[in-house]
């Protein structure tokens, strides 16, 4: 029983990184913009349509794909910025909302009328394919790859943050836009950068995702919850706590699948409401 | 303006009454439909509009409210025992998640709301035993209206079933209008406005918060009960919370600051879906694109848009003396 609950837990831990790369991104984009994203998902979801076309459709190089694909949401996300986002900073709360969820309501659309409604799997690249063998039982070296990459990722946005110009930048208009503005920062300029930055992780975690996952219009609602739950278990703006959360939320997914398979969606929704009554800023909030 | 709200009040619940002699049976399928989510969403905006909190998870109570109702419908078939049913599930379930809720305002509070709202989804979804899980109930009877004794009107004409919904659904309205404008609806204004100022004036905020909380699951319970009979069935996308959307979106559309907002949002959005469906299945596309113009351009809502701005124009030549 023992070695099933840690092979679960590490199949867990790959479904993990996939929500850490969406959380991060939602998470950047409240603490530094103020703006709770519910389109984020989408461009999870055009992550994966986009490297579904390149690899599958158009025969690119898998590595390739996932970097046309990045390219390609970037440059929705600098649209999306510039035109509509830009424009409710400073709108209430529900207003945000509906207005990001105007544009899921769009993108989910618009990819039915492109891709079809269908749900599709590219085949995987074969020098990933295989499995290892852990505890005697086959795990799929793909998810070895997602580990790393989802750790690297991590890794790299640490770094990008504690030691980068940028990234001191944008810690500083996070903790006070206003001042980081008198004192010279290009406010307008710097959040285009941090949301385009967070709508590629968030592709990047679609596009890792499509040789495994299905590729279907309604992945972006599916997951955009999910990562509404981490950042709040985490902290809403916090990234350290987006990582922490979306491993507890991806390992107890899969826990509760083998478990508890009727209320394992439900579980996740018991963690998030008792985080929020009892330290609503969340686990690692101030 | 204020002279000719009453005659056009009139006009309006005239109208409502002569749509069976008008119209064919899709036009009273699609007028319950209204009539539906005019309630779920007048119910949402006492809390929004009026006590300024907004819920994601109304979907949850409106869910409950049906389930509650076919489940009765199904044992006992009467139709008015199924629709008082849904609407005190709906209450008491919005009373006891309510008591958590209202601990948190602003987005804190939002989160909460979707959280419970996704539970009772997972619940409709995997609790096969009692919710027919993605199957949902089928076979819901439309179950005659019935008092003992007194009278029992056949529902099956979908006529009679809209007067049904109609009637119930302006007993409400009207009762919610009062509610708003009394004492009660002054204090939960009050809260919205200046919190603090209503906490010294020596008012239980929280009581204030948890009661308004309950009457919208009133509501949304009221018109989830309305909708098993219409469709014969349940299914758990009803409390998705894309779903939840559907009450936050028609009320931005008509106005929260307006008390006919959520109403006129209502209709508005079922006649843009069916103008919008003739011509292309992807219908969400442009109301997508109508809902980020109603953000960027009329915030105020159609209502408001119509009154400051339209109605101004129109009487001018008429100054107020």
């Amino acid at each position: 029983m023992l070695e099933k609950l840690v092979f679960q837990g590490l199949i867990g831990l790959s479904f993990s990184m996939y929500l850490w790369l969406l959380a991060a991104g939602l998470t950047l984009v409240f603490g530094v913009l103020g703006v709770l994203n519910f389109a984020h998902g989408s461009f999870f979801m055009l992550g994966a349509y986009a490297a579904f076309t390149f690899y599958e459709k158009l025969g690119i190089n898998f590595f390739l794909s996932i970097l046309l694909s990045l390219v390609s949401v970037g440059i929705i996300g600098v649209i999306f910025e510039r035109l509509f986002l830009r424009k409710i900073y400073n709108l209430d709360l529900p207003y945000q909302l509906i207005l990001t969820f105007g544009f899921i309501l769009i993108f989910d659309d618009l990819v039915k009328m492109i891709w079809g409604g269908v749900a599709m799997i590219p085949p995987m690249p074969s020098f990933l394919e295989g499995n290892l063998s852990i505890l005697g039982r086959p795990y799929p070296f793909y998810n070895l790859f997602i580990i790393i990459a989802g750790l690297a990722v991590a890794f790299l946005l640490w770094i990008t943050l504690e030691k980068t110009w940028w990234g001191r930048m944008i810690r500083a208009s996070a903790s006070d836009r206003e001042m980081a503005g008198a004192i010279g920062v290009n406010i307008p300029f710097l959040f285009t950068t941090v949301f385009v930055f967070s709508a590629m992780l968030a592709a990047l975690g679609g596009a890792l995702g499509t040789p495994v996952r299905v590729v279907a219009p309604g992945i972006g609602t599916a997951m955009i919850i999910q990562a509404f739950v981490i950042t709040v278990i985490g902290g809403l703006g916090n990234l350290k706590g987006a990582f922490v959360g979306a491993l507890i939320v991806g390992i107890l997914t899969s826990f509760g699948i083998l478990l508890f398979p009727v209320f394992e969606l439900f579980i996740i929704f018991v963690v998030m409401t008792i985080v929020l009554l009892i330290k609503p800023e969340g686990l690692f909030g101030k | 303006m204020t002279k000719l709200k009453p005659l056009l009040l009139i006009a309006l619940i005239l109208l409502l009454l002569l749509i069976p002699a008008l119209g064919g049976k899709y036009i009273l399928y699609m007028a319950i439909h209204i009539l539906i989510l005019s309630v779920f969403a007048l119910g949402f905006n006492l809390l929004l509009g009026y006590t300024g909190l907004l819920s994601f998870g109304q979907a949850g109570f409106f869910a409950v409210g049906a389930y509650a109702s076919a489940k009765i419908l199904l044992v006992i078939p009467s139709l008015l025992l199924g629709v008082i049913g849904g609407a005190i599930a709906g209450g008491i379930a919005a009373l006891i998640l309510g008591y958590l809720c209202v601990r948190h305002t602003r987005i804190y509070f939002s989160m909460l709301t979707l959280s419970f709202g996704m539970m009772i989804y997972s619940l409709a979804w995997k609790w096969r035993d009692v919710t027919g899980g993605d199957d949902g109930l089928v076979g819901i009877p439309r179950a005659p209206f019935d008092i003992p004794w007194i009278l029992s009107v056949n529902m099956t004409p979908m006529e009679n079933y809209y007067y049904f919904v109609l009637v119930i659904s302006l007993l409400s309205i009207f009762f919610l209008y009062r509610l708003v404008n009394s004492p009660f609806g002054l204090t939960l204004k009050g809260i919205r406005d200046s919190e603090n100022r209503v906490a010294y004036a020596g008012i239980s905020i929280r009581t204030y918060r948890l009661l308004s909380f309950t009457i919208a699951g009133l509501y949304a319970g009221l018109a989830g009960s309305f909708l098993p009979p219409l469709e014969s069935t349940v299914t758990p996308p009803i409390a998705h919370w894309t779903h939840s959307a559907e009450p936050v979106m028609v009320t931005l559309l008509g106005g929260i600051h307006t008390f006919s907002g959520p109403i006129v949002g209502s209709i508005l959005f079922y006649i843009i879906k069916d103008i919008i469906v003739r011509y292309t299945q992807y219908w969400l596309i442009l109301f997508g694109s109508i809902v980020i113009l109603l953000v960027l351009v009329f915030r105020g809502g159609v209502v408001i848009f119509f009154t400051e701005r339209i109605w101004p124009m129109l009487s001018r030549r008429s100054p107020p003396p």
